[in-house]
């Protein structure tokens, strides 16, 4: 089953899961910021990136908007969809008890999910653009310009999220909820208000991911669900709540997928995530950079 | 048996008995037009007591002992595979196979429990871990000779009792009938029993529950144990009733989601709650395909799922107790 590869293959191969990594990082950052401050996973987060992709694919077929162009006109939308979700459906509808916020983040992907099914059918679609299939030559490797410009952007919007959560009032009142939720209150910051804003900033990490991905992606109503549980894994990996960890458990988690697609083939490929999730979650479930389970 | 006890299984006979019954009724709902024919009710009935059958092992663990699985396709998929492949590969009879199918998901939850409970998983942890587990076995299934891979496995139509196989579509009804209505029973035995009380105070307290002596591991294990395999004998009836299983049916996120969803929307920890959360669920999903169908002219996909998501919004906003809980008093929390 194992095969020896040329050390070349290897290493672009090696670089390719480094570039998804990124992608995987920035989806897996929004759930991981989610997870850090009100302490839920939030099972929404997949589907909300699928309507993420829809909108861009929308954008593009029916406003001509190139896809890095939509991110100036949904990072907000999506930003103020989260805020509100949180504020006006899941918090009212959880009474913020930990059990029911995780189902009704289930419920919101299911309904999410089947409406996007209902619209656009189940056709998987994707975008042409003139640099969907442009590459970039490095000498020793070729690699695909949307990736690599995702990879940039990727890593830019995690610093701009560092830089949100360690220099601002409000990235502070965030901190300060997720370490301290009665605390925080006590000192005059609104935690509901908190908690929507938390949520609103994973949705716009979520709309950025969708625009770095639809140039060489695809969209299908189901195709969050692929993303989202390797997002589990990234964060898992990472540390539930950690941004740094989700950067590096991304890019690890990249690379192990594509390597394990290059040895053990495409269908069996997938397996190296779920193994490494299940042995970080019996093993070491507070992650490489968590500090507490 | 004294009539305190006789009382409390009182309802369930009469439940059992008002299913058993409802054949009679065929005629007049066919006659109303609410069915097009005998078949499309027995399909719809059977498919709501399979998906009962899963949902009232998901109870076990998840309503009883309070341990979220989002991976109970893990059991499902066991139990339907092993139904299959004992069958068509080593000539296993279809009978014999089900308490083997039984057997291998109880297995399968004994060592996802042991390695989860081992860990301390709890909460979002042991909901993701069993995710990943479910998840795990789809790809293998999909990739592994054994199962038919991708293609599946394809049962051969042998009809004849002896092969678990029914001309008449009443005969499977009963079948299936006769299995939720052992559980039923299993589970009110449950709820009065040391165990059934065990299992609760590691549900509402574990800390508090070990503190006062329970083995909380052993209570937690033996729960996804029996929980694992009544939900592998709905994938075996699944198996008998469809004749065909792949991995996407047998360990897809589906059966995960409608095992987890109908207790929640019925009563989660109650005996009664997997069967009306089932009956209203996929009730309800056919009556708004029906709707879609009749106002689009055609049909729409995925309808009926937005309207379990809906669903589930809407009891854990304004019925945390289910259906059953605003049946009991009238009103929410």
């Amino acid at each position: 089953m194992f095969r020896s590869y040329p050390p070349q293959i290897v290493l672009e191969a090696v670089l390719n899961g480094l570039l998804t990594g990124a992608v995987y990082a920035l989806v897996a950052l929004g759930l991981t910021l989610v997870y850090g401050v009100l302490h839920i996973i939030n099972f929404a987060h997949g589907a909300m990136l699928t309507l993420a992709m829809f909108a861009v694919l929308v954008a593009h077929l029916g406003f001509g908007i190139d896809p890095y162009l939509a991110i100036l006109p949904l990072t907000p939308l999506f930003f103020a969809f989260g805020y509100g979700l949180q504020r006006f459906v899941i918090s009212p509808a959880s009474r913020n008890d930990d059990g029911a916020i995780l189902l009704v983040t289930l419920g919101l992907s299911i309904v999410i999910e089947n409406l996007l099914l209902a619209i656009f059918r189940s056709d998987t679609r994707s975008l042409t653009l003139d640099y969907s299939f442009s590459v970039v030559d490095l000498g020793f490797a070729l690699l695909s310009l949307p990736r690599v410009i995702g990879f940039g952007v990727a890593l830019v919007v995690a610093a701009a999220l560092w830089a949100i959560l360690a220099l601002t009032d409000t990235g502070k009142a965030i901190r300060a909820v997720a370490k301290e939720k009665l605390g925080a209150s006590l000192v005059g910051i609104d935690v509901n208000h908190i908690y929507a804003v938390t949520f609103g900033l994973g949705a716009a990490t979520l709309a950025v991911a969708a625009c770095l991905l639809m140039p060489s992606f695809y969209v299908n109503p189901r195709v969050g669900n692929a993303f989202v549980l390797v997002a589990f894994t990234v964060v898992v990996l990472g540390g539930m709540g950690s941004i740094a960890g989700a950067l590096v458990g991304g890019l690890v988690i990249g690379v192990v997928e594509s390597l394990s697609g290059l040895y053990l083939g495409e269908s069996l490929g997938q397996i190296g995530i779920f193994l490494i999730f299940i042995l970080v979650l019996l093993f070491r479930p507070t992650g490489l950079f968590g500090a507490k389970a | 048996m004294s009539s305190g006890t006789f009382a409390a299984y009182r309802p369930i006979l009469i439940a059992i008995a008002a299913l058993a019954a409802l054949p009679l009724a065929v005629p007049m709902l066919v006659g109303a037009g609410l069915f097009a024919g005998p078949n499309t009710f027995y399909n719809l009935m059977i498919f709501i007591l399979i998906i009962t059958l899963a949902a009232q092992g998901w109870n076990i663990a998840g309503g009883y002992g309070g341990q979220f699985s989002f991976g109970h396709a893990a059991f499902f998929g066991t139990g339907a595979y092993a139904q299959a492949v004992l069958q068509t590969r080593y000539g296993v009879n279809a009978w014999a196979a089900l308490p083997v199918a039984m057997a291998l998901g109880g297995l399968v939850g004994a060592v996802i429990g042991l390695l989860a409970f081992r860990a301390r998983l709890r909460g979002s942890y042991f909901a993701l871990v069993t995710l990943a587990f479910a998840e795990v076995f789809r790809i293998l299934a999909n990739a592994t000779p054994i199962t038919g891979g991708a293609a599946g496995t394809l049962v051969p139509l042998r009809i004849g009792f002896g092969q678990m196989q029914f001309d008449a579509p009443a005969a499977f009804f009963y079948l299936a009938l006769a299995f939720v209505a052992v559980v039923l029973i299993l589970n009110r035995l449950l709820e009065r029993s040391r165990f059934g009380a065990w299992l609760v105070a590691v549900r509402e307290n574990e800390d508090a529950a070990r503190a006062l002596g329970v083995d909380t591991l052993t209570v937690k294990l033996k729960a996804i144990t029996l929980s694992a395999a009544i939900t592998a004998v709905a994938g075996a009836l699944y198996t008998q009733k469809f004749l065909y299983v792949d991995a996407n049916i047998a360990y897809g996120a589906w059966i995960s989601v409608e095992a987890l969803l109908a207790p929640i929307v019925g009563g989660i920890g109650t005996v009664f709650g997997p069967l009306i959360g089932a009956i209203a669920l996929i009730g309800l999903g056919e009556a708004a395909k029906t709707v879609i169908h009749a106002a689009f002219g055609s049909a729409v996909p995925g309808v009926d799922l937005v309207v379990y998501g809906l669903l589930l919004i809407v009891v854990i906003a304004f019925a945390p107790r289910g259906l059953i809980g605003l049946l009991r008093t009238g009103g929410g929390r």
